[in-house]
């Protein structure tokens, strides 16, 4: 299985082992970023030279709901050391919920060089690799973002449309209770919305199908079965949801980088936004 | 430093299935649970003994796994 996943992260180039980032922690050309569920695992140890980042205050613009503007996102970069030719390696916790998450902000506004260690948090700490809980300070660099890319994001028209003329496989990453509207969150979080279900058309592949129990991705082979069996093939568009678009972006990167589909969209407006709808159709299986 | 002890049990709390994460840096033992499906982070604790910081985990995610509603069909 190791020289699958190897396979698989050379082939694709996004994907590095925690070898590889063992092997360039001190490579001035390669800035590690830490992006937790968790937004306090950071500060117990992270990475040695690896910067935090807080997804809720960082990432998101929380006012509007939305992913930070471009200028904030300059900023971040900026602040964080990283140059436009800098390779980002991103982990986290969660199998790289949030890592994931902040890939796709990354390629939304066009970062070229960006990949997330395979196993995120959890497989650096199985495998008692280097901990530090010293925060890294960056010299600043200096950051251009290009204008957004919103041809990976969908938006609810999109979403509407693909449900209802069937433009697009909706891919719903959640859990199988929370697909069929037996709960309206994961146990143990607040619910976020006011009706359980699913988007109409959508197909139930939760997202931790597509992984090993260490963490890592599933080789090609695996996945392209996994999704296939539902019908996900690449053929069409594809878009991902789940509550909050974090477990979605997880998804969004295995068919679009470690499959190769050409149109994958994250919907991270997900069941938040479309299972708080006035008047929007719902399926309960 | 590096991460010892990592471990991950499964058990139930409250009627839902968990995942138990536990593993000590320097001198703390960190735990947190999660559920199993969909594998979300539910809380986290720390303490100077692996038993202190899980029995504390244990007690918060109970309460807030007990407030889990399931709907009916």
């Amino acid at each position: 299985m190791e020289n699958m996943q190897t396979q698989t992260a050379s082939k694709s180039g996004v994907l590095v082992s925690t070898d590889w980032v063992a092997e360039h922690l001190s490579d001035p050309k390669v800035r590690m970023v830490e992006v937790d569920v968790d937004t306090k695992a950071y500060s117990e140890g992270h990475l040695p030279g690896a910067l935090g980042w807080d997804w809720g205050k960082q990432l998101c613009d929380t006012l509007r709901r939305d992913i930070i503007p471009k200028s904030q996102f300059e900023k971040l970069m900026a602040e964080s050391g990283i140059g436009n030719d800098t390779t980002v390696v991103l982990y986290g916790d969660n199998n790289n919920w949030f890592a994931a998450w902040a890939f796709w902000q990354l390629k939304i506004y066009g970062h070229a060089d960006v990949r997330l260690m395979d196993g995120g948090r959890k497989k650096w700490l199985a495998e008692s690799r280097d901990l530090t809980q010293e925060a890294p300070r960056p010299k600043p660099a200096a950051y251009r973002a290009k204008e957004p890319d919103f041809s990976i994001r969908s938006f609810l028209p999109q979403v509407q449309e693909a449900s209802s003329k069937r433009t697009a496989d909706l891919v719903d990453v959640r859990s199988p209770q929370e697909f069929t509207g037996e709960i309206l969150a994961p146990p143990g979080l607040p619910e976020t919305c006011q009706r359980g279900g699913h988007v109409p058309g959508a197909k139930s592949i939760p997202w931790a199908r597509a992984c090993n129990e260490d963490g890592t991705f599933k080789s090609p082979e695996d996945l392209k079965a996994l999704y296939g069996a539902a019908g996900i093939t690449g053929t069409k568009p594809v878009i991902a949801y789940c509550r909050i678009g974090e477990r979605s972006s997880h998804t969004w990167f295995a068919l679009k980088y470690l499959l190769g589909f050409k149109d994958v969209r994250n919907y991270d407006g997900s069941w938040t936004e479309w299972g708080n709808l006035v008047a929007a159709p719902v399926e309960k299986p | 430093m590096k991460a010892e002890q990592y471990k991950e049990v499964k058990d139930q709390i409250a009627g839902w299935p968990v995942k138990i994460i536990s593993y000590k840096a320097g001198s703390t033992y960190y735990v947190s649970i999660h559920n199993q499906e969909p594998g979300a982070w539910i809380c986290k604790k720390e303490g100077t003994t692996l038993e202190a910081a899980e029995t504390e985990a244990r007690a918060q995610a109970a309460e807030m796994l007990g407030r889990t509603r399931r709907i009916p069909a």
